[in-house]
């Protein structure tokens, strides 16, 4: 629940980023394309209804469609639709009222928003009252749309049905001190970082040589935890928390067995910092340099601004490569609940976000990278610079050629407490010397706890 | 917390409003019409209480005897006591009992004692008396997110102002978030700093009431403040000190927000459960592990053990009174 959350505080510091200006774009200009895959039924309209029609949509966080301009622009398409946004702030409130409004099937929006924290228990229980992507008029168009495992986590294993269209992925790489890196005589470009980032293994002597350097300042580790290792590693396996006929089985997972394994040798090298994620110290060591390097999907670029503020500004980068391979952190689905009275426009209206044009300026304007693969192919959001991060890097490139290659192992119902679990018993390794082994007891009893 | 899985809120609203007996607004003649008329008046408050606590009391009971996740609540799957079974042979729960019981009594026992002393004082004419019996309800009146937060800017491990003291002082630093003992001394300060000047009020009233010709009489006879707190002002406050211990009880057996909040709103209560309570584990269990079963078992475990805590007060202070008497 935690990481949602705060996965979606973090989304809103994206936008606060952009706006600000601090993670400049270039080449904008002429994404007018036109996307011809979301024409909605003819006889009804591009917009699903000639009536009026009020859209209530229900969103946690920032999604930011409104910020980005897009409600507005939609009101120019479509005149008759109004759109209601009915916001909760934390991700993990906002499922606990879903899930009450599932069972007592009542006081659904007609657009609801479903995060990467529980599309799995969605899919699982509730695909019978989510309006079926496979069956609207536009199908075929829309899956084409998407990264194919992208569509995949919204459907059923069969693939039969999908309860929503994609809105935004996190691919993830690292972010890092370039001036802590150079005080403690590390490589900071690019070339020699694509070696030594591309695997974990490679990111732990990198750790070694910061920790053993006589010039890097004294209070500072390599990386802010050695969850930030797990948690990138655990879905580089054939299965992380689930298993493959979708059953939670985190002791026979290779994913786990792989992640927990370089977690406890960064944890036995000594290069983590020991500040989980989202606690205060944490965010606070963004400025005071207890760390220098940490898991970076793209949308934590805007939490790390929001962090280190102005004074960061420069000194921060990305590296090129995810350790391990691409790998993804987050995003959001858009679903139409069966229960809406207005479907057809409700339906018109995801299908009008999730086209390529839309998804391009939810990226420039708002920085959510797309799920949908043409316009996270598009020549705009490739482009995208940050002075910031770098300064000067090319990020849009960077994270589209992550983006491409990202693989996904199956995604359970309980991935996000299980892995809150696992980090909890994480923190007592390093933070506390807790054997590896008795701690992966105890997270294991944790997880029974959780799965029942 | 939803309705539905607190049923203490019932317990303590009981006891809390036991004390504060209405008057009776039946006069003495027209008793029978007099009376009818009562219980129409009082008639809202049990409507509110059978929708807000008898009912959701009973539900959780029935919930608590099924197997029941709120993401698939229509499918519910009678369990028997499975569920209680499954709490009381569970470490999970045991801890969480244990650290309820010890930040308990590591807050609620020098907190009255600190509210007694103060109170004492305030009892004196001094100077400013006024705006120090205002004072002391301050940090009751502080929100409880915002007292936390600023404690645990205090206590952090790295950047915390009393690990920068005990540097200063050339101790070693102390981690009062990952280590067992002083993060459940932390938790306990801060319920002492939220409820100390509440219960010193309390206290204060009640030593309003005690006579004060008693007093004179008492240093006639030769008796230091000492002796006047001991022989007059302790057996005159005699029920508002069990009182307080009653409502303390309740409060520690509900502990919830603090540690809630003091793992930056992780509810585990630490990375090892260190400072775990029976109010935030049955949270955990509800909303963070979607096991509504298991948390109302929890819940109605709770209720027992508190009904079990304020019973063997009451009973203790009982037997004393009439040792006393």
């Amino acid at each position: 629940m935690r990481l949602n959350n705060t996965r979606r505080r973090a989304m809103a510091s994206v936008a606060a980023l952009v706006t600000a200006g601090t993670l400049a774009l270039t080449g904008c200009g002429s994404d007018n394309s036109d996307s011809n895959s979301a024409a909605p039924a003819a006889d009804a309209g591009p917009c699903g209804t000639k009536d009026n029609v009020t859209l209530n949509v229900g969103l946690f966080g920032t999604f930011g469609f409104k910020e980005a301009g897009l409600w507005d622009k939609y009101h120019q398409v479509c005149p008759n639709i109004t759109i209601k946004e009915n916001d909760v702030e934390q991700s993990g409130d906002y499922w606990t009222k879903l899930k009450t409004r599932l069972a007592s099937g009542s006081g659904l929006d007609d657009v609801q928003g479903l995060e990467i924290g529980f599309i799995g228990d969605v899919v699982k229980n509730h695909a019978d009252q989510f309006v079926n992507f496979n069956e609207v008029p536009n199908a075929a168009a829309d899956k084409a749309e998407f990264y194919p495992w992208k569509w995949d986590m919204a459907s059923t294993s069969d693939g039969a049905k999908t309860v929503g269209l994609g809105t935004d992925i996190g691919p993830e790489s690292i972010c890092f001190r370039k001036d802590l890196f150079e005080k403690a005589g590390l490589p900071t470009d690019d070339a020699t970082l694509a070696k030594e980032f591309a695997t974990w293994d490679g990111v732990i002597e990198l750790g070694k040589k910061y920790e053993a350097s006589a010039t890097k300042p004294a209070d500072s580790h390599f990386i802010d935890s050695v969850n930030s290792i797990f948690n990138g590693a655990v879905y580089q396996g054939t299965e992380a928390y689930d298993n493959s006929s979708n059953e939670p089985d985190v002791a026979n997972s290779d994913g786990v067995k792989s992640a927990w394994a370089l977690a406890t040798k960064a944890a036995d090298a000594k290069i983590s910092a020991g500040l989980p994620q989202w606690q205060d110290a944490w965010n606070k060591g963004f400025a005071s340099g207890s760390f220098a390097a940490l898991s970076c999907p793209t949308w934590m670029m805007g939490y790390i601004t929001s962090q280190a503020g102005d004074a960061g500004k420069g000194k921060w980068a990305v590296a090129p490569v995810t350790p391990g391979g691409s790998a993804n952190w987050g995003g959001s689905w858009l679903g139409v609940p069966k229960a809406s009275k207005n479907q057809a426009a409700a339906i018109a209206l995801v299908e009008w976000l999730s086209t390529k044009e839309n998804q391009v300026t939810m990226w420039t304007n708002g920085g959510h990278w797309p799920s949908n693969q043409a316009a996270a192919e598009d020549p705009t959001v490739g482009a995208a610079t940050s002075d910031y991060f770098g300064p000067g890097q090319n990020i849009g490139k960077i994270y589209g050629e992550i983006a491409k290659n990202i693989t996904i192992p199956p995604t359970g119902q309980f991935d996000t407490q299980i892995q809150t679990a696992v980090n909890a018993q994480l923190t007592n390794v390093e933070t506390k010397g807790t054997n590896p082994d008795d701690a992966f007891k105890s997270a294991l009893d944790a997880i029974k706890q959780i799965t029942g | 917390m939803t309705s539905t899985l607190t049923t203490e809120p019932a317990a303590g609203d009981l006891s809390r409003r036991r004390p504060r007996r209405t008057p009776s607004a039946a006069p003495q003649g027209r008793r029978s019409a007099g009376s009818r008329i009562a219980y129409v008046y009082i008639l809202p408050f049990f409507l509110v209480f059978a929708a807000f606590s008898v009912y959701p009391w009973l539900d959780t009971a029935w919930i608590s005897l099924h197997n029941v996740r709120l993401s698939t609540y229509d499918q519910r799957e009678w369990v028997g006591l499975a569920n209680y079974k499954d709490l009381l042979t569970n470490h999970f729960f045991w801890n969480a009992f244990r650290n309820t019981l010890t930040i308990g009594v590591i807050s609620a026992v020098p907190q009255l004692a600190i509210a007694l002393g103060i109170a004492h004082l305030l009892n004196h004419k001094l100077r400013g008396r006024t705006f120090f019996r205002v004072a002391i309800l301050m940090p009751y009146a502080t929100s409880l997110a915002a007292a936390t937060v600023i404690f645990l800017e205090l206590y952090s491990p790295q950047y915390g102002l009393i690990n920068w003291f005990l540097d200063l002082a050339h101790l070693p630093k102390v981690d009062w978030q990952n280590s067992k003992w002083p993060a459940q001394f932390a938790i306990a300060s801060i319920v002492m700093w939220r409820w100390t000047g509440y219960n010193a009020l309390i206290f204060l009233a009640g030593l309003q009431a005690v006579d004060q010709e008693l007093y004179a009489a008492a240093s006639v006879d030769g008796a230091g403040k000492w002796g006047q707190f001991r022989h007059i002002t302790l057996p005159g406050l005699r029920p508002t000190i069990i009182f307080a211990i009653v409502v303390s009880t309740i409060g520690s057996a509900q502990l919830f927000g603090e540690p809630l909040l003091y793992h930056g709103g992780l509810p585990d209560g630490g990375s090892a459960g260190q400072y775990q309570t029976l109010g935030l584990l049955m949270y955990q269990q509800g909303w963070a592990n979607d096991r509504l079963g298991l948390a109302s078992a929890t819940a109605w475990s709770m209720f027992v053990i508190i009904l079990a805590a304020v019973l063997v007060n009451l009973v203790i202070s009982r037997r004393r009174e009439r040792k006393a008497g």
